[in-house]
């Protein structure tokens, strides 16, 4: 019985913290109370909101292909989810990145409605 | 010469090791701080400076590189273990204030005198950070000349 328990229990678990790019959009919409929108989240990812740096100017406008870090040149594999299957799997690297990349180009951190926008045209890219 | 037999590989050790610089290995480490821009080897800094970069990576030259504490210091620990010894010579500023680049070292700007300024401009190298531009395997710790090409 106690085995049963430690197994349905780590069962559970990987469960809980695998995540699918999909979960990411429902999550963001729910915080922002509103449906997202592909077409916003194209215009806020390429354009630039007074900082040096778009999210397009590392991830490129077409997230499809890879892109390459705007100050150290390293490359980087798509965002895309349709061109790259370990993206939007992880709860604690998405929150950590969008984090970390929102403070880099907006100085502040990105709202939820930001977040949702951004994930539905990703999902959208074939 | 129980005691010899150490002392002895130990100096083979540090003649091999040459410019190479073994990366050894942590999860943490390699997937924190190889994602923006390849690992630097933690032998290349001493451990102040490496105390002093992990104590603000919210504003870590110019970009948000921050972690959750726990990985936060699982890192610092690890690049402290690692950090410089004799070879890595001083890595203070005049003001005896631990540098943070590596690139600022007395050191580095030693074995780099020979490149003119002109170099490290070039569009395919940007900026002298960027190892891998020249030491084509310094992603593994790979500093020798041998494995120097310097881009157009
Ligand atoms: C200065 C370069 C840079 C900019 C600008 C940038 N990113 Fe990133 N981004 C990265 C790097 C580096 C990674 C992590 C490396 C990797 O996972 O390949 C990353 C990873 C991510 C991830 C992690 C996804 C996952 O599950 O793996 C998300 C989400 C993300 N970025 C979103 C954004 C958004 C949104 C913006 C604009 C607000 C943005 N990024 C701007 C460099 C950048
Ligand atoms: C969010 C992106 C990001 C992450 C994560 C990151 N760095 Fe950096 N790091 C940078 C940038 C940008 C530079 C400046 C590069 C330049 O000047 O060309 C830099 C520079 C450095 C330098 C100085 C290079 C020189 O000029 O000698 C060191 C050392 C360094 N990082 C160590 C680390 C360590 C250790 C970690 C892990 C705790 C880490 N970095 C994580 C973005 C990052
Ligand atoms: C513009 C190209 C370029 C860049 C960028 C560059 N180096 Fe070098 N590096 C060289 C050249 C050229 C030499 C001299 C090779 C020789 O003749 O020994 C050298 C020598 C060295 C040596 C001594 C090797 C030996 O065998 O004595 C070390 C260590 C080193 N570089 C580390 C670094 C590190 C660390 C970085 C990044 C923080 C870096 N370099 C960036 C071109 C470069």
């Amino acid at each position: 019985m106690r085995y049963l328990l430690i197994i349905a229990a780590t069962l559970f678990a990987a469960t809980a913290s695998a995540e699918t790019p999909r979960d990411f959009l429902t999550r963001f919409e729910k915080e922002a109370g509103a449906a997202a929108s592909a077409q916003r989240g194209a215009r806020f990812f390429t354009s630039k909101q007074g900082g040096e740096w778009s999210c397009s100017s590392c991830h490129t406008d077409k997230p499809t292909q890879a892109g390459r870090h705007a100050k150290t040149e390293k490359a980087i594999t798509p965002l895309a989810p349709a061109a790259n299957a370990e993206r939007f799997t992880d709860a604690a690297k998405v929150d950590k990145w969008f984090r970390r990349n929102c403070n880099d180009t907006l100085n502040r951190v990105c709202s939820a409605q930001e977040k949702a926008d951004v994930m539905a045209w990703l999902l959208s890219l074939r | 010469m129980k005691k010899l037999l150490p002392a002895t590989l130990l100096l083979v050790a540090l003649t091999a090791q040459a410019d190479s610089y073994s990366l050894p290995k942590h999860a943490a480490f390699e997937e924190e701080c190889s994602s923006c821009h390849m690992a630097y080897p933690p032998q290349m800094l001493h451990a102040d400076s490496w105390r002093a970069m992990m104590g603000d990576l919210s504003h870590h030259f110019g970009s948000d590189a921050s972690i959750d504490d726990q990985r936060r210091v699982a890192i610092t620990n690890f690049l402290l273990a690692h950090a410089g010894g004799r070879k890595t010579g001083d890595t203070r500023d005049a003001q005896g204030k631990p540098l943070l680049r590596i690139t600022q070292t007395a050191r580095f700007e030693k074995k780099h005198r020979e490149l003119p300024t002109a170099t490290w401009q070039r569009a395919s190298i940007k900026s002298p950070a960027n190892c891998a531009a020249c030491h084509t395997r310094a992603a593994a710790g790979e500093y020798s000349e041998r494995w120097v090409q310097i881009p157009k």
